[in-house]
């Protein structure tokens, strides 16, 4: 068991890349769902291992092929990536279900085995970034994950997801490629990849380079809100979500940006904030001005979308102004509330999208006006929608009251009255755009499209289900949501130098 | 179709001399430049050549689609059974020392078959987008 146990950081990214291979040898949707389903539900088992480890005595490290960090690569698990670990695992896994029949009712029959192949090459990118602690290594499995991610969005049934597939990959590349730079800075200043040694080393760098270590700090930070979609880089990410297949949107909706902003946390943190002192500097200023923009803007512009799936890629933007945010105030309680509402809005996005891809699913549509009464019809799917939307809101009682409380009070700490206003103002405005949503599902008459429909089968409704209590019920426990989060923000922020 | 013969015998005496290439960067990858990717590209540039002389269907003989698109995983499980060996023997990922009795045997070893996956995967990856491009969307 302990052989096992050792081995645990490498299985999380191994088991889902051998599964990808495995599942492309297949050729057959549903052999190939079954073997997806079993990998996805082996990896929260492992990454709960992990998580349980870590918070009993502390950071792993695991060096691969036995060559010690930091010359060989390191893979580094301490509690901030073992509960973004944690979190994109169990997404993956609740959500798995739903698959088998949104994705064989969206796609072509040849193409499935394929989709769940990427799929499994995406989640492998995306553990693997969180778990590696190798600047260089996690470049890797940043592209691995995005350029599987670009084959997911393209496989959508729309042609005009090939266009939005091919513009996030544009944008994508040159968030890699800023990011590339910015780590090729580091490891002419330091001679290393290793994240600690970069941190450790980088303390030593004399006065003259601080312009070199700055630019750095820019350039990673610019690749990096490419792919987390902050604000004002957000362009691509609408039409990528409304575009690529529903299921696929869902997955992505939950984790895909949300292991960016882990990265972000981490050179922050981990690196940037223990060799300089990083509070002196305007860039949490500077992020907290542009995740006010995103909380604003892209709420508005939620508002007046017709299409479902736009409207939750642009409450998407918004959200992750508010993670931004707390990255920003960089305080216990804000730092806290950031890291909390990575956790939480992946629950809560990932049950929106869901219930949108149900409703697809049934009534073959996803414009508004056309889905006018269909509560009355789909009532389960639309009181999980429903209890989902009003999280996002933030409405006390639900998982998204809990991120934007610990917000509020990191804003307060700072003495920034104003702040918590606008916090309570893009919430409203949020309740707006939900509201207007639940409007015209709930109380208007279905047309007789609609009335022909009802709620999905179970293999659907479960994992909708899942995530929906799951929303309901980490707005009451938080131990395992915001308690853990206060224990990473905690460590991260007492390393701060 | 005569006029091309000339590029037609001139393909035929390349080809075989194409492979040989591969298979020598292939190898000597332990030694100097070279290496899996590289041969695998040049040993996918042999069967462009014939696309491209002799026709799709030519091509299709020597390397069919089916056998194109199993490559593709192949070689990414060839290279990942090589590290699960170390898993399997009781040492970390990777860890190709335990290959061979003595550890540095067995890293060469490791490496030599690790690269042998990339050849296998570049190769098909390449012949497969050449294949897709030519047929326009299938």
């Amino acid at each position: 068991m302990s052989a096992v146990r050792s081995q645990l950081p490498i299985l999380q990214v191994l088991v889902p890349l051998l599964g990808a291979v495995l599942v492309a040898f297949l050729r057959r949707g549903t052999s190939a769902f079954a073997l997806t389903l079993v990998v996805s539900w082996i990896l929260p088992f492992v990454a709960g291992a992990m998580l349980l480890q870590v918070l009993a005595t502390g950071p792993i490290s695991y060096a691969l092929g036995g060559w010690a960090p930091p010359i060989g690569i390191e893979y580094r698990v301490d509690v901030l990536n073992a509960m973004v670990l944690m979190l994109v695992s169990t997404v993956g896994a609740v959500i798995m279900p739903f698959a088998y029949r949104s994705v064989a009712f969206e796609l072509d029959d040849s193409k499935e085995a394929w989709f769940y192949s990427m799929y499994l090459l995406c989640l492998a990118g995306l553990l693997g970034v969180a778990v590696t602690g190798d600047a260089f290594n996690a470049f890797v499995f940043l592209e691995i994950s995005s350029l599987s991610t670009y084959v997911l969005i393209a496989m959508g049934p729309d042609r005009r997801a090939l266009l939005s597939a091919f513009q996030y990959l544009i944008m994508g590349t040159i968030g890699a490629t800023f990011y590339v730079i910015g780590v090729g800075f580091l490891y002419v200043l330091t001679g290393s990849l290793n994240m600690v040694d970069i941190a450790a080393r980088l303390a030593t760098v004399g006065p003259d380079q601080g312009q070199a270590v700055l630019t750095a700090l820019a350039f990673i930070t610019v690749g990096l809100s490419l792919k987390l979609a902050l604000f004002p880089l957000h362009a691509w990410l609408p039409n990528a979500y409304t575009y690529a297949p529903s299921w696929a949107t869902a997955f992505l909706a939950a984790t895909a940006t949300k292991v960016a902003i882990y990265l972000l946390v981490r050179y922050y943190f981990s690196i940037f904030g223990v060799a300089i002192d990083i509070r002196s500097l305007p860039i949490g200023d500077f992020i907290v001005g542009l995740s006010i923009a995103a909380m604003l803007v892209a709420s508005f512009v939620a508002v007046f979308e017709t299409n479902l799936k736009r409207m939750l890629a642009y409450s998407s933007v918004a959200q992750i102004g508010y993670i931004t945010l707390g990255i920003g105030l960089a305080n216990q309680a804000g730092l806290t509330g950031g890291l909390v509402h990575i956790v939480n809005h992946a629950l809560m996005k990932a049950a929106l999208f869901l219930a949108v891809g149900a409703m697809f699913y049934r009534a073959y549509t996803v414009e508004l006006k056309d889905l006018a009464g269909i509560g009355r019809k789909m009532p389960l799917t639309t009181a999980a929608f429903t209890i989902a939307g009003f999280g996002l809101v933030g409405t006390p009682g639900t998982a998204g009251f809990i991120s934007k409380w610990y917000l509020a009070v990191g804003a307060l700490d700072k003495g920034w009255w104003l702040l918590v206003f606008l916090i309570v103002g893009s919430s409203l405005i949020a309740l707006v755009y939900v509201g207007r949503v639940l409007e015209v599902v709930w109380l208007r008459e279905p047309s007789v499209e609609i009335a022909k429909v009802r709620d999905p089968p179970l293999s659907m409704m479960a994992p909708l289900i899942v995530l929906t209590i799951a929303t309901i019920y980490f707005g009451f426990d938080t131990e395992w949501t915001a308690g853990v989060a206060s224990t990473a923000a905690k460590s991260l922020l007492g390393g701060l130098r | 179709m005569n006029f091309d013969l000339i590029l037609r015998i001139g393909a035929k005496l390349v080809l075989p001399f194409i492979l040989l290439f591969a298979l020598y960067v292939q190898f000597h990858g332990d030694y100097g430049p070279g290496g899996g990717f590289q041969a695998g590209v040049i040993a996918a540039s042999m069967v462009i050549l014939v696309s491209i002389t002799f026709g799709l269907q030519n091509a299709r003989r020597i390397a069919p689609q089916g056998m194109v698109e199993t490559m593709v995983p192949l070689g990414v499980l060839i290279f990942a059974s090589v590290g699960v060996a170390g898993l399997a023997m009781g040492k970390n990922f990777l860890d190709y020392s335990v290959l061979s009795g003595d550890p540095r045997h067995g890293r060469h070893l490791g490496i030599l078959l690790v690269e042998a996956g990339v050849f296998v995967t570049v190769s098909g990856t390449m012949i497969a987008l050449f294949y897709a491009f030519v047929e326009r969307g299938r």
